[in-house]
């Protein structure tokens, strides 16, 4: 089982949390902090695991996590999941968000934390591994957007899309800065080297080796 | 209106949606606080107004604040509201904020059940979709019982993306109610067989998660698991799969020797690492749960930690990390394997990834040896002087003391050693293992009667210079070892040579800044110091110096008598007065020591940490039961407050006495001295009449004692455990070279008399002989101790509630809920009941008007139990298959072996090389014995005797001969009653010739929808030797045999095994076929040699292989609603037959026609039943078979109808031999 699925910046700043177990938000916020810290002091050509995650579960737990650009994506499992292969699930994870963002980017995680949850919706439900296959998550991602398009709700996407760079701290910026910033935050995302040959659902996934 | 809606949108215009918030906060970065509770009012207002599209965006905006921290819990009303909405947009967000923020305490949660029920039942595959999302989040024992029918149905809905969702849920409403678990459970296996991988694989996702917790229940489900794991490509749903393994063979033995090979071959094959290392996982967890002493898994271990060390060694940290993860699990069982890989680990203690390091330190626990603990030890303690961090530092320091310590100190040769260590670790500054140590040092010293006397010339040095770790005097801090080195000073005082200093040491003033509970057992063990010096210097009849002693105490002891500690304080009062008494006996010359000393007589063992746990209740005593006559309540409250009153002011009036400053003393101690010298009455001593010790040393020179040269005193900066190693390396060495000698004398001795002697004595561990006598003293342990060890489990363990027998039939009280107060109608849900029944109902009624309504209305009630009862009669046999499955290499595992492996490899696959001979003789007689009812050898017929007493034991006789067909699963769905079967086999005769019978079953590949494989079983019938054998078949343009690659077609494939006389065995030939509509024949011919005495000669048999249509079905599992629906959809084609003069029983016939067209059955109702098989190539059959007085008449649907007419004739032909 998936204990909670936390995104945060090198700052500690949660840009997603997902618990699969009830807390309070105050201690949700606990929690955020403490994992942060954990994470965030460690080195980064070391194991992407952590035991010993206090707060949520016991021993039983496992941090895993990925560090991408700005981001920490951390998933908090307990021993029935596969290590290496929760790995995989961020990458897939993050392969798909920057799918379905066109190179994403911190701020498209900011601006639309509602789709990220959609997103996360078509991987992981209540905790366990729902789908693996990033095609067939974009194809359910994609048929929903399409019913919201034909109810007619999506104008607020788009419009401040447009606006949404030069609001964040970036104002006057000309617009192939922008791009360029855009594309600066998380090109490497998909060239995660080490895990290549661990990658499950090979044919799917054209990136891993 | 118009302008309303206008008017709506336009204020739409003006609400911040989302990003506006987000973005507004980012700007307000210095009020961030305000800025929120700022936007929360203003959503306060949206939520007031009428338009949805405002609520659901301000529901948005908070389900962002959520995720600040903020409670969004007073909104949940709304957020209901919006989770109703029409449109999907909306529903999503609803559901969404409910997910973040429900929990079992909202209190409107009830109210969502109805329309969470709707959304489940909307034809918009995504409404459901996200109904069941957001309710895996909040469901609750509630929710979770009114809508578990609702998911259920939702099971075996047309849309996979609906019922994996629907099968993964499942889970949490098992959780929440466990009641229904066991109704949902035959559905739930059945999506282990589910046409899409993402389904099957949420199902054994589903299914492991509940066998993790109670694996025992789960264990019957273990071939089926076995199949998939055998034939899944999905490498999560492998993964998961071998983890359950992992879990199930502790319980089950015999499942990890069949799970090896299948396991070894993945680790061999596969390129994913995540799934290798679980395949090592688990193949570990088998070895362990395999007692050890079975050599023919030495292999396996040496593979797994071979494969191991690759991880280890990779560059990759997480590989790296998992790979010492799954060594320690190797390390409990065979560390002997482990141990090899010594230098691998101490390179891995260097690493600078921490979590790596500490993994290290695990394994390095397992790795000690009489031999090289030292040396490890050595390398740790230079680590713990480098560490930075004080948690990886009290790590390190914890793992030293484990490893010296575990098996009752099993690899210390020298105590003395250790206990340079101890002394050494408490130098570490800021540790929190202060009392670890202590606890370490008074184990040693009470356990190792040896090591007591340099123990306390240690402890006494501790002790001297306690004021260097007194400094630290946090709880836990490394001021604990004060207690143990007082404790151990005091209580082997007789070993102690310098007994007035450390006296003097514990008396100092500083000790008063110690932790209360240290003063106390300072203070405790100050008499008993004080008792053997005192001893000494009567015996010595030094009376001076005796009171001197006693003088000393008098005056220091009042600083402890001060104490704010209770304990502290009562004990030195306590032995003040003592001592003053003492004191008094002393000038008047009475010898006391004796008397003092025999305060503390007689020797403290230690007692097993269990052993309070231990003592029996003694008979008719009750604990519960009340002595006196319970007190009333009042009474006891009134008392309560006055006593803890009285007794504090008692306290603070002690408290109040005048403070004697340091100079004060000291002026004293001057006059009281004085006083002495002055005093006519003090005599000096003289011997003591009654003298005990004869040799007590140096009596005469205390305070100066004789230094023992070979105990290296404590030199500070330097480690001097260090010279305790060189010491034990001459030692050792000295020990090594005498023993040599004494070899070679024996030698010289022995040579010429015995050679036998002569063989070279490898030195092992064993033969290094400890340094001293080690006589560990074992724990006390109360007389009548109970042996049982098991600790009592968590009973708070949410899981507990599932665990929960799913073998046993289903009762009529466990039928799942379903709402009654709406009409059938009313629920759209394309898979619920009520269509079925209609379908069913309708359908005869066209055909044959003799089956009237009266009849199916009566059925109608009975006909979901019914279903219910067959699944879970199935269910019940596969429990007792389990034991058959396990005990014998059945075909349904083996035929599935080729799949596992690659196909690149030659088609035919020899059976597994493991399976133990005369197991397979055994099952190759019961095929025999079953096809031809009569056995042609004599000589095997005792062992057939032992077959039957096995089964006879098993009680279900009838059921042992079938059950090792996968089929057989099929024929117990037709037997309601008890009916005996009579035994069948679906081997049919392929040729015979003097030499050699062959007979073979075709079973169809469910991963490839155009193969077979066709099992052989060859058998020498003569008394030659048959080698050689090689089976060729003539291919036609639709079916061929798999060959190995580069092989042309007129090539045969050799046969995997060669047969001695009287033995058969079993090989698989894969075939591919283009269409399977028609039966196919082939021909073919097996060459053989033949060896006997006279010479070999070669020799052929030809044959037909008859490729029915039955044997390209496969026997698919089918609910009778699922079943229905597949009759409506109206694109089957029908045809049926009629075949007369029917003598056998319904259910007989049934059975055939499960066993040999590999149907099985959807429902019967009296002389009528429905049947469903599935080709590999996908094609539904549904059949309809009904008896009437003599005769049977079948109804048969398929996609196809060639095949369908094929398959019709196949049956009757089989029907018509009844």
């Amino acid at each position: 089982m998936i204990k909670a699925i936390l995104i945060f910046n090198n700052h500690g700043k949660p840009r997603l949390s997902k618990f699969y177990q009830r807390y309070s938000e105050d201690t949700q916020q606990q929690i955020i902090r403490e994992t942060f810290h954990l994470v965030s002091k460690r080195d980064e050509n070391v194991c992407n695991f952590l035991e010993g995650g206090l707060l949520i579960g016991g021993s039983d737990n496992k941090l895993i996590y990925r560090h991408y650009a700005t981001l920490y994506f951390v998933f908090c499992v307990d021993s029935s999941e596969s290590e290496l292969g929760i790995l995989d699930l961020i990458q897939v994870f993050v392969e798909t968000l920057d799918k379905c963002f066109e190179n994403v980017c911190e701020l498209d995680l900011i601006f639309h934390v509602d789709k990220v949850h959609n997103i996360l919706a078509e991987m992981v439900m209540g905790g366990m591994v729902l789908e693996t296959n990033m095609n067939e998550i974009v194809t359910q991602i994609d048929a929903q957007n399409k019913l919201e398009k034909s109810e007619g709700w999506v104008l607020f996407g788009v419009f401040c899309l447009s606006s949404l760079y030069t609001q964040a701290g970036l104002a006057g910026a000309p617009a192939r800065a922008v791009s360029a910033v855009k594309n600066m935050n998380l090109p490497e995302i998909p060239r995660n080297i080490n895990i290549g040959d661990i990658s499950i659902k090979v044919p799917n996934l054209p990136s891993f080796k | 209106m118009a302008l309303k809606m206008v008017k709506g949108s336009i204020d739409r215009m003006f609400d911040k949606n989302l990003q506006d918030l987000v973005r507004g906060i980012r700007n307000h970065k210095e009020d961030e606080a305000k800025y929120i509770s700022q936007c929360i009012d203003e959503i306060k207002q949206e939520l007031k107004q009428d338009n949805i599209a405002v609520k659901a965006n301000a529901v948005c905006k908070l389900t962002y604040l959520q995720m600040l921290g903020y409670d969004i819990s007073w909104a949940a009303f709304n957020i209901i509201e919006v989770m109703s909405a029409s449109k999907f947009t909306f529903k999503r967000i609803g559901y969404l904020a409910a997910s973040q923020c429900f929990h079992e305490g909202t209190d409107v949660i009830m109210l969502t059940t109805n329309q969470i029920r709707k959304d489940l039942s909307s034809p918009n595959q995504y409404d459901t979709g996200v109904a069941l999302t957001g309710l895996s989040c909040f469901v609750t024992p509630d929710l979770a019982r009114d809508l578990a029918n609702d998911i259920m149905t939702l099971m075996s809905h047309t849309k996979p993306y609906i019922r994996k969702k629907a099968v993964l849920i499942m889970y949490k409403v098992f959780l929440k109610y466990p009641e229904s678990l066991r109704p949902a459970f035959p559905r739930l296996k059945e999506k282990l067989e589910d046409p899409d991988p993402g389904v099957q694989s949420a199902a054994v996702n589903v299914i492991c998660e509940l066998a993790r917790r109670n694996p025992k229940n789960y264990l019957s489900l273990a071939p089926l698991f076995f199949k998939l794991m055998t034939s899944s490509t999905n490498n999560w749903v492998l993964i998961k799969i071998i983890k359950l393994f992992g879990a199930l063979t502790p319980l089950e033995p015999r499942l990890g020797k069949k799970l090896i090979e299948p396991l070894t071959n993945l680790i061999h094959s596969t390129s994913a690492m995540s799934l290798l290392y679980e395949c090592v996982n688990t193949v570990i967890a088998v070895l362990i749960s395999l007692s050890s002493g079975m050599p023919n898994h030495s292999a396996s271990i040496q593979l797994c930690v071979q494969k191991l060390r690759i991880l280890i060694e990779d560059s990759d940290q997480n590989l790296k990390y998992l790979g010492l993860l799954a060594m320690s699990k190797i390390l409990k069982t065979h560390p002997k394997s482990v141990q090899s890989h010594k230098d691998l680990i101490l390179q891995c203690l260097d690493d600078k990834d921490e979590s790596i390091r500490l993994r290290a330190l695990d394994l390095l626990y397992g790795m000690v040896s009489k031999k090289n603990l030292m040396e490890i030890v050595k390398k740790l303690m230079i680590h713990v002087d480098k560490a930075e961090g004080t948690t990886y530092r009290d790590e390190l320091l914890t793992k030293i003391i484990d490893i010296c310590s575990q098996s009752n100190y099993q690899y210390i040769t020298n105590f003395e050693w250790y206990i340079s260590i101890l002394v050494e670790l408490t130098r570490l500054e800021g540790t929190r293992h202060g009392h670890l140590i202590a606890a370490q040092m008074l184990d040693v010293a009470i356990r190792v009667k040896a090591i007591r006397k340099f123990a306390v010339s240690q402890m006494a040095m501790l002790l001297d210079n306690a004021h260097l770790i007194a400094s630290n005097t946090q709880r836990n801090g490394i001021c604990e070892v004060l207690y143990a080195a007082a404790w151990i000073c005091g209580e082997f005082s007789e070993h102690l040579e310098e007994a007035n200093q450390t006296l003097e040491a514990m008396l100092r003033p500083k000790v008063t800044t110690l932790p209360g509970h240290i003063q106390a057992v300072y203070v405790q063990n100050m008499v008993k110091l004080y008792a053997s010096i005192l001893q000494q210097k009567e015996q010595a009849g030094e009376k001076e110096a005796a009171q001197e002693i006693t003088q000393l105490m008098i005056e220091r002891l009042p600083q402890f008598v001060q104490s704010a500690d209770l304990e502290v304080q009562e004990r030195a009062s306590c032995i003040l007065q003592l001592i003053k008494y003492i004191q008094k006996l002393q000038i008047k010359e009475v010898p006391v020591a004796e008397e003092v000393i025999a305060l503390f007589a007689g020797e403290l063992n230690p007692v097993a940490p269990k052993a309070q746990k231990k003592v029996p209740v003694p008979e008719g005593l009750d604990l519960d039961a009340w002595i006196n006559e319970p007190p009333s309540d009042s009474e006891s409250e009134d008392e309560k407050p006055k006593t803890i009153f009285h007794d504090e002011e008692q306290r603070h009036s002690r408290h109040r006495q005048p403070e004697i400053d340091e100079e004060e003393l000291a002026r004293r101690r001057e006059a009281r001295k004085q006083e002495q010298a002055n005093n006519p009455f003090y005599i000096k001593s003289s011997p003591s009449p009654q003298k005990r010790y004869q040799d007590t040393p140096g009596v005469e020179h205390i305070p100066v004692v004789q230094i023992d040269l070979s105990v290296p005193l404590k030199v500070p900066g330097m480690p001097m455990s260090d010279q305790y190693v060189k010491l034990e390396e001459e030692r050792r060495h000295k020990q090594k070279l005498e023993k040599d000698k004494k070899k070679k004398k024996q030698k010289k001795e022995k040579r010429g008399k015995h050679h036998r002697h002569n063989s070279l004595q490898t030195e092992s561990e064993e033969d290094i002989a400890p340094a001293h006598r080690v006589d560990i003293i074992t724990e006390e342990m109360p007389e009548n101790a109970l042996p049982s060890d098991e600790d009592d489990k968590d009973p708070n363990d949410p899981y507990k509630a599932l665990d929960i027998d799913l073998d046993k039939p289903l009762a009529d009280s466990e039928k799942l809920p379903v709402q009654r107060h709406r009409n059938v109608e009313a629920l759209k849900s394309p898979d619920s009941e009520a269509p079925l029944v209609e379908k069913k109902s309708k359908k005869p009624k066209k055909k044959e008007k003799k089956h009237k309504d009266k009849e199916r209305e009566k059925d109608k009630g009975k006909k979901k139990e019914k279903e219910k009862k067959v699944v879970e009669e199935e269910e019940e046999k596969k429990g007792e298959d389990l034991d058959f499955w396990l005990s014998t290499a059945p075909p349904p595992a083996s035929s599935t072996q080729p799949q596992g492996e690659p196909e690149t490899s030659a088609a035919v696959v020899a059976e597994p090389q493991e399976v133990k001979k005369e197991e397979r003789e055994e099952q190759e007689e019961e095929e025999d014995d079953e096809g031809k009812k009569s056995s042609k050898h004599k000589k095997k017929k005792h062992k057939k005797e032992k077959e039957e007493k096995s089964k006879d034991k098993k009680k279900s006789k009838k059921k042992s001969h079938q059950n090792k067909e996968e089929t057989a699963e099929s024929v117990q769905n037709g037997t309601l009653e008890d009916e005996p079967l009579p035994p069948m086999s679906s081997y049919r005769l392929l040729a015979e010739n003097p030499y050699i019978k062959m007979t073979y079953d075709i079973q169809g590949n469910l991963q490839h929808d155009s193969q077979v494989t066709v099992s052989v079983i060859f058998e020498n019938k003569s008394s030659s030797f048959l080698k050689s054998m090689e089976l060729n078949v003539l291919d036609s343009l639709n079916t061929k045999m798999l060959r190995p690659e580069g092989s042309s077609v007129h090539d045969g494939i050799p046969v995997p095994f060669q047969l001695p006389p009287g033995i058969s065995n079993e090989a698989q030939f894969v075939f591919t076929l283009q269409s399977i509509v028609m039966a196919q024949k082939l021909k073919g011919t097996l060459s053989f040699i033949v060896k006997n005495d006279e010479g070999s000669t070669h020799d052929k048999l030809d044959f037909k292989l008859h490729f029915s249509c039955a044997s390209y079905l496969i026997t698919t599992p089918c609910y009778s609603d699922a079943f229905a629906k597949l009759l409506e959809s109206g694109d089957l084609h029908m045809s049926s037959i009629k075949v007369d003069g029917i003598s056998i029983s319904f259910q007989h016939l049934l059975a055939k026609i499960c066993f040999h067209h590999h149907f099985s059955v959807v429902e019967r109702v009296d002389s009528c039943a429905s049947m469903y098989s599935r080709s590999i190539q996908g094609h539904h059959v549904c059949l309809l078979v009904k008896k009437g007085e003599n005769s049977i008449s079948i109804d048969g649907k398929c996609n196809d109808s060639t095949l369908l007419s094929n398959l019709l004739d196949e049956m009757k032909e089989t029907l018509s031999k009844c």
